[in-house]
C-alpha cells in the first residue's frame, strides 16, 4: 500500500502488468527512460524491463495501433499510448475499422487484447486538440470497450484488468489528474477491478449524480454544497462505459427518481443522451423530473483560462442544475 | 510495360517441386476465379467481387516459399494470396458466399476473410490498413525469437496513404521480419498510377526509409520466386524488411461489372494476351522440361477440386440469425 497520484497508480498497474505476463509490452511516442513519457507515466519501466518491452516509437499513431493490434492477434497483450486523445484522429482507421471489428469480422477466430492508454481533457490550458473528450466515438464503435479513470486506486485496478481483458479497451487518464488529483492509497501488486461495475463514490437519496472520470470529483463537491440545503445526493462513478453497469444506475435512480448526467464531452449526441435515454427507458414512470445533463458546450475547447474554465462543467452548475432538479414538483413525495 | 526489373544480381531457380507448386496455384486461381465471374455474371451468387486475375504470378511465388506458420495479411483483392498461403479452398469458397461454413462463419465476407489456421491473419478492406497490422505481426516474432515472417499484399494505390508511410519506416526503425508486397498493378481503384503520384516507381519510395528493394516482373512467376526467396530469408535471418514493387495488371478492373473507360481498352488488351499464366505454362514445358501431361493432370484435378468447394459452399447454410449478435467481444453480448 502506497499513496500515489494517478500517474503513479498506472505506472504501478503497468509495473505489475510487465511483471506477470512477459507478453505485456509497452509502446508509444517517447514512453522510454529518463523520461519514462511526457507525464513521466512510464517512468523506470524501461530501465526494469528492457526496451524490447518498452518501446519509443516514431511519432506515426497509426503505426503505433497497427503494431499494437497486429502483435495482440499474435498472442501479445499490448499497451499502447496515444499520448493525447485528440490524436485520435490520425489513427482511427486502425483502431475502429481493425482493432475494433476483427473478433467479429473473423467470426471468433481473432481476438484482440489490446489497452490503449491515453490522457484527455480540458482545465490545463493545452487548446483545442490537446484537451477533448472523444468517448462517444469510442462508445459508438461495437468491439470496443471504453474505460475511465477516477481515483488513482480505481485506475490501477482497472488497469490490470484491462490489460487481462481479451479485447480492445480504451482506458482514459484525465489529464488534470496528472497535475493536481488526490493521492490515495493504492494497494500493491496485481489488486484488479473488474470491468463494468460501477462505483457508488457518495450514497444518497434526493438525486443521482452520474459522472466518471475527473467529473466525478466534481459531483462530489457539488454533493457536498447541497448537502449544506439538505439534498443528499447519490454520486456514481461509471468508471467502464463500455461495458456499462446499468444495473448500479438505474437501481440508485430508481431510488432518488431523479438524475443529472455530468460529463465534459459537448453535450450534443453525447454520452449523457445515452444515458439518458436509457433511464427513461426503464424508468419513466418513477421519474419525478426528466432526466437532466451537465456538459461541455458544443464548441471546440477554448485556450484562454477563463473561457476554458466557462467549458469544463463546475461544481457550482452541478449544483445549480441539480437544485433545479429537485425543486419542488406535483410528482414530490411529501 | 517494361518491369525493368533490378536489384538481384545472380537470379536462381526454382527446383521442379515449387515450379509445379506456382502452377498449381495459378491454375486454381484461375479456375475460382472464372467460376466467382460466372456465376455472379448468372446471377446465381450475389457478392461484390475484386478479381485478382492477372496477378496469380505474385501469389504462386509467395505460396512457394512461406510456410505455413508464416503470416500473411491481405486486401479485397486478395483471392489469389488466400489461396496460394494454403486456404481450404471449401471453407474459403463458402466465405466469399456468406455461409455459416465458411472461414469466419459468413460474418467476414470477401472483403474479411481470416484463416488463421493457415496463417492468412487479416483480409482489409480499407486501403493501406493493412501494413500497420503486419508490423505488430512481425513485432511478436521478434519478441518470440521465433523464425516466422509476415508478408503483407497491397495495391499501388495504398503507397499513397499514410498508413503505408508510417509502417514502412517503423517497420525499417525496428527492422522487423516483415515483406511490403506491392501488387502494383497500375491503378488505384480508376485512377493510373501516373496521376496519384509524382516519382516514377513505388520501389523507389523505399529508399526514404532506408530499407531496400526490388522492382520486379509480377507476371514472371519465375522472377518473383527469385525475388520473393531473397526477401524471406533476409527476414527469416535478421536482416528487416524489404519493399517488393511487383508490376502487375488486373484483368476486370476493381470490382467486377464496372464501367472500364478509365482504362485504355488496347493496354488492357495487350495485358491480356499476354496473359502470365499461360506463359508460364509454355515456359515450364519450354524451358523447364515439364511433361504438359503432367500439367493436364493438375488441370484437372484443380477444375475438380474447385467445382466441389462451389458445390459444398453453396449447400453450406447461411447463418443463422442469433449469430448477429456473437462474436463483438469475448463476452455475449455488451
Amino acid at each position: 500500500m502506497a499513496r500515489l497520484r494517478l500517474a503513479a497508480a498506472v505506472n504501478s498497474a503497468l509495473d505489475v502488468a510487465l511483471g506477470v505476463d512477459p507478453d505485456v509490452f509497452l509502446l508509444g511516442e517517447d514512453i522510454s527512460d529518463p523520461g519514462g513519457g511526457v507525464y513521466n507515466v512510464t517512468k523506470g519501466l524501461s530501465a526494469k524491463y528492457g526496451e524490447h518491452r518498452v518501446r519509443d516509437t516514431p511519432i506515426s499513431e497509426s503505426a503505433i495501433i497497427g503494431a499494437a493490434t497486429g502483435a495482440a492477434l499474435a498472442g501479445k497483450r499490448p499497451v499502447a499510448e496515444i499520448m493525447i486523445m485528440d490524436f485520435l484522429g490520425v489513427c482511427l482507421d486502425q483502431l475502429a475499422n481493425h482493432a475494433a471489428k476483427l473478433r467479429y469480422m473473423t467470426g471468433g477466430q481473432a481476438h484482440v487484447p489490446l489497452v490503449v492508454r491515453m490522457s484527455a481533457g480540458a482545465g490545463v490550458q493545452f487548446g483545442a486538440q490537446h484537451s477533448e473528450l472523444l468517448e462517444a466515438w469510442l462508445i459508438h464503435t461495437p468491439g470496443l470497450k471504453v474505460v475511465m479513470a477516477s481515483t488513482p486506486a480505481a485506475a490501477k485496478g482497472l488497469l490490470l484488468s484491462a490489460i487481462f481483458d481479451d479485447d480492445p479497451v480504451v482506458f482514459i487518464e484525465p489529464t488534470p489528474l496528472y497535475f493536481g488529483g488526490i493521492k490515495e492509497e493504492v494497494p500493491d501488486g496485481d489488486v484488479r477491478i473488474p470491468l463494468g461495475q460501477a462505483h457508488i463514490a457518495r450514497e444518497g437519496s434526493r438525486i443521482t449524480l452520474i459522472s466518471y472520470g475527473l467529473h466525478v470529483y466534481t459531483c462530489l463537491a457539488a454533493a457536498e454544497q447541497l448537502s449544506q440545503d439538505g439534498i443528499e445526493a447519490e454520486v456514481i462513478d461509471l468508471r467502464s462505459l463500455v461495458p456499462l453497469d446499468t444495473t448500479t444506475m438505474l437501481t440508485s435512480v430508481a431510488k432518488t427518481r431523479r438524475a443529472l448526467v455530468v460529463h465534459e464531452a459537448v453535450g450534443r449526441a453525447g454520452f449523457g443522451a445515452e444515458l439518458s435515454s436509457l433511464i427513461h427507458e426503464e424508468l419513466f414512470n418513477e421519474l419525478i423530473e426528466p432526466v437532466r445533463r451537465v456538459t461541455g458546450p458544443n464548441t471546440p475547447v477554448p485556450f484562454a483560462k477563463k473561457l476554458e474554465s466557462a467549458f469544463v462543467p463546475s461544481a457550482d452548475t452541478v449544483v445549480a442544475a441539480a437544485r433545479k432538479l429537485c425543486g419542488r414538483h406535483s410528482r414530490d413525495p411529501d | 510495360m517494361n518491369p525493368g526489373r533490378v536489384a538481384v544480381d545472380q537470379m536462381a531457380e526454382p527446383g521442379g517441386e515449387d515450379l509445379l507448386k506456382m502452377y498449381e496455384i495459378q491454375a486454381t486461381v484461375v479456375a475460382a476465379d472464372e467460376q466467382f465471374r460466372q456465376r455472379i455474371s448468372s446471377g446465381e451468387v450475389s457478392l461484390v467481387y475484386y478479381s485478382p486475375r492477372g496477378q496469380e504470378a505474385i501469389s504462386a511465388a509467395l505460396g512457394a516459399h512461406l510456410r505455413p506458420e508464416d503470416y500473411l495479411v491481405t486486401t479485397y483483392r486478395g483471392l489469389h494470396d488466400q489461396i496460394a498461403k494454403g486456404i481450404p479452398l471449401p471453407v474459403l469458397v463458402a466465405e466469399y458466399l456468406g455461409r455459416t461454413t465458411g472461414t469466419c462463419g459468413g460474418k467476414g465476407g470477401p472483403m474479411h476473410v481470416t484463416h488463421a489456421a493457415s496463417g492468412v491473419m487479416v483480409t482489409t478492406g480499407i486501403v493501406g490498413g493493412g501494413l500497420p497490422i503486419a508490423n505488430g505481426l512481425a513485432l511478436a516474432a521478434v519478441l518470440d525469437d521465433s523464425p516466422r515472417v509476415t508478408v503483407v499484399c497491397f495495391g499501388d494505390g495504398a503507397t499513397n496513404t499514410g498508413a503505408f508511410h508510417e509502417a514502412v519506416n517503423l517497420a525499417a526503425v525496428w527492422d522487423l521480419p516483415v515483406i511490403f508486397m506491392c501488387q502494383n498493378n497500375q491503378y488505384g481503384e480508376h485512377t493510373a498510377i501516373a496521376r496519384s503520384m509524382r516519382v516514377a516507381t513505388v520501389a523507389e519510395r523505399a529508399a526514404a526509409y532506408g530499407i531496400p528493394a526490388m522492382r520486379l516482373d509480377g507476371n514472371d512467376a519465375v522472377a518473383m520466386w527469385d525475388g520473393v526467396g531473397v526477401a524471406v530469408n533476409r527476414a527469416r535471418n535478421g536482416g528487416g524488411p524489404t519493399l517488393i514493387d511487383a508490376l502487375t495488371y488486373r484483368f476486370h478492373g476493381h470490382i467486377l461489372g464496372e464501367d472500364l473507360a478509365y482504362q485504355p481498352a488496347d493496354e488492357r488488351n495487350a495485358a491480356i494476351a499476354a496473359d502470365p499464366v499461360p506463359a508460364y505454362r509454355s515456359r515450364l514445358i519450354g524451358q523447364f522440361g515439364v511433361n504438359a501431361i503432367e500439367l493436364a493432370v493438375i488441370d484437372r484435378r484443380v477444375a475438380a477440386e474447385v467445382e466441389e468447394a462451389f458445390t459444398l459452399a453453396l449447400a453450406g447454410p447461411e447463418p443463422d440469425i442469433s449469430s448477429l449478435h456473437t462474436d463483438v467481444v469475448a463476452e455475449v453480448a455488451l
